[in-house]
């Protein structure tokens, strides 16, 4: 098990310092009826020796991390130098392909995890009014977006939302305007990938939090009702608080995989107007021209990134384990 | 939650049960709409003129004389060759499950019997394989497996799809081990029975709601990856997500994307009875995280 955890990791760190072979290069003396002039052509049978010979590439240390499809420090500089105002300076980034897909990872994530959360515990409060005959097809139906084939669940909402789809239709009908289509501009893009993903997670958060409100103390509940506390006081001072643990939890869960959100793009045929960063991965290696350089140095990046945004919850996660032990 | 705070408040229970109808209504409309417009043809499936079209199947009517078809399904499982990328799936998917299951099931057992505290261990490798997207680890494998020459086969994918899951498999089956009470096997070790039999006529038949639950969501890890099949199966072994993801690219200009829908719904409806069937099981696992973890 070991060798597949790290094996990997340390691959990718020694291809990251890598880039594909340039091509070779060779004088070719090209004599025609007047004169011998020489040029300098691609020679395809040693680039191809070259390039079986060593399969990594060649050594190109950190360059491939500073580049400007990756960390882009020159770029950033020039940029900064350059523009005068803040916003700017923010649209000038933006151009980058790494702080691109950057910039939309960490807007998905933030935007989703609270949403799923939120909207997680309503449902979980509203389902469990319901009376016992209809729980059950009630869980079964809300399992399925999260249980379905992301990529699978975003082929269907992509094609409903489709200009000539059912609710791509609609909304063309209620804004009057024909043309209205949510693939052609970015932030209409953005909003249906946040949707996606709402709609894709919140089962599970509704799931946990409606574990959790069957072993809510039900003597704590009455409690607060004798001294007076108002439903949505009992809400919020009774359930939340009992509820935190569970929220933290579908908070890590929900980081994790906002982090990696890939599949939707894919589905959504998004690539244009919104790129995440295992999508810039996917797409080094798709593909002939395969720069598992570039997808190297990306995948470190992104390791490096998720072990930053994890580093407080291990923390935390050791310390309770130790409390539990002890 | 009791029984006096349903009947008095009339309002709340009509908004409450209002927005739990709404939200099945999102949750399961979607998958209703497409299951129904696979029998249809795309005039009504992508129907802009009017939506009702795609209920009563109008044009369906006009092009193949019933207003339901089986088109879709025959063009993508038989003209397509679908049914071999189901094969495939079948194959890597099987084999995933119970490989890890038999390597979760020893390996957790012996874990949880031996005393030291690896659940922290577990957890964390768990975690950070949860974390890290599935993409970066296949960029690692992939210029090796060019190397040794194991690309595009299915036992690499399936031997891929191990080792990623195996981390929740053993945290999972570690934790449930360590519920069953030590006293159990111990006994069975007084009467004769050495660790192995102890394990084979005690343990395996307590086992199995653990098993199963763990067994269900290794099955959804390799039903549902998209990541490691399309990056490590050649185009003639894919499996049924990949294979959907490409019909994108060629089927659109052949004007032919009800394959594609009937695809989708193929690849549904295992999960949709997985979910029927298995919903305790599944609820349990994702809620086991929560409490434990």
């Amino acid at each position: 098990m070991l060798l597949f955890i790290a094996l990997p990791i340390a691959s990718v760190v020694v291809q990251s310092l890598f880039v594909q072979h340039e091509q070779v290069m060779i004088e070719v003396e090209n004599c025609g009826p007047f004169k011998c002039e020489t040029v300098i052509q691609a020679d395809p049978d040693a680039t191809a020796a070259l390039r079986e010979s060593a399969p990594l590439g060649k050594y190109n240390a950190l360059k491939t991390y500073t580049n400007r499809n990756h960390l882009a420090f020159d770029e950033l500089g020039d940029i900064w130098s350059t523009s005068e105002t803040f916003f700017g300076f923010v649209g000038g980034v933006y151009n980058l392909p790494f702080y691109k897909a950057l910039f939309f990872t960490l807007t998905y994530t933030f935007l989703v995890a609270p949403s799923v959360l939120i909207l997680g515990l309503f449902i979980a409060l509203g389902v469990n009014r319901l009376p016992e005959l209809v729980k059950g097809p009630t869980i079964f139906a809300s399992l399925l977006p999260m249980i379905v084939t992301p990529l699978i669940g975003s082929l269907i909402l992509f094609w409903m939302v489709d200009a000539d789809g059912i609710i791509g239709a609609t909304l063309q009908l209620i804004f009057n305007n024909p043309d209205l289509s949510l693939k052609a501009s970015a932030p209409l893009t953005w909003i249906m990938l946040i949707i996606y993903g709402i709609w894709h997670s919140t089962p599970f958060a509704f799931v946990v939090f409606y574990a959790g409100l069957q072993t809510v103390p039900s003597d704590t509940l009455e409690a607060a009702q004798i001294d007076g506390a108002s439903r949505w006081q009992r809400v919020r001072f009774v359930i939340v608080p009992y509820m935190m643990p569970l929220a933290i939890f579908i908070l890590l869960m929900q980081l994790m995989d906002g982090l990696r959100v890939f599949e939707p793009i894919v589905g959504f045929s998004a690539s244009a107007k919104a790129t995440s960063l295992s999508w810039i991965i996917f797409n080094d290696l798709f593909g002939n021209a395969k720069l598992y350089g570039s997808a190297a140095a990306t995948s470190m990046l992104t390791i490096i990134f998720v072990c930053i945004i994890l580093t407080p919850v291990l923390i935390r996660t050791w310390r309770d384990f130790n409390r539990k032990g002890i | 939650m009791t029984s006096s705070s349903k009947n008095n408040a009339p309002l709340l229970t009509w908004f409450a049960t209002s927005m739990v109808v709404l939200w099945l209504l999102i949750a399961i409309g979607p998958f209703i709409w497409t299951v129904w417009g696979s029998f249809k043809v795309e005039g009504d499936f992508f129907s802009k003129a009017d939506w009702r079209n795609a209920i009563y199947g109008v044009m369906t009517i006009v092009e193949t004389g019933g207003s339901y078809t089986g088109n879709g399904y025959y063009g993508a499982w038989i003209e397509e060759e679908f049914w071999f990328n189901v094969f495939n799936t079948t194959v890597v998917v099987f084999f995933t499950v119970t490989i890890s299951l038999t390597m979760g099931t020893l390996g957790g057992y012996a874990l949880a019997r031996s005393g030291f505290r690896y659940a922290f261990w577990l957890l964390i490798l768990a975690l950070i394989f949860r974390a890290m997207p599935h993409i970066t680890l296949v960029s690692g494998y992939l210029l090796p497996f060019f190397e040794w020459n194991v690309w595009g086969k299915l036992s690499t994918t399936i031997v891929v799809l191990v080792a990623i899951n195996q981390p929740f498999t053993l945290w999972m089956l570690h934790s449930f081990f360590l519920n069953i009470p030590k006293d159990m096997d111990e006994s069975a070790m007084v009467d004769g029975c050495t660790r192995f039999q102890a394990f084979r006529h005690v343990i395996i038949p307590v086992m199995w709601p653990g098993v199963i639950t763990t067994g269900l969501f290794s099955f959804l890890l390799a039903y549902n990856d998209f990541a490691i099949t399309s990056m490590l199966l050649s185009s003639e072994n894919q499996t049924m997500v990949p294979r959907i993801a490409s019909f994108l690219g060629s089927v659109r200009e052949q004007g032919n994307v009800m394959f594609a829908v009937a695809a989708v719904v193929s690849a549904i409806v295992p999960l949709f009875f997985l979910v029927l069937f298995f919903q305790r099981q599944i609820v349990s696992g994702l809620t086991a995280g929560a409490v434990k973890g």
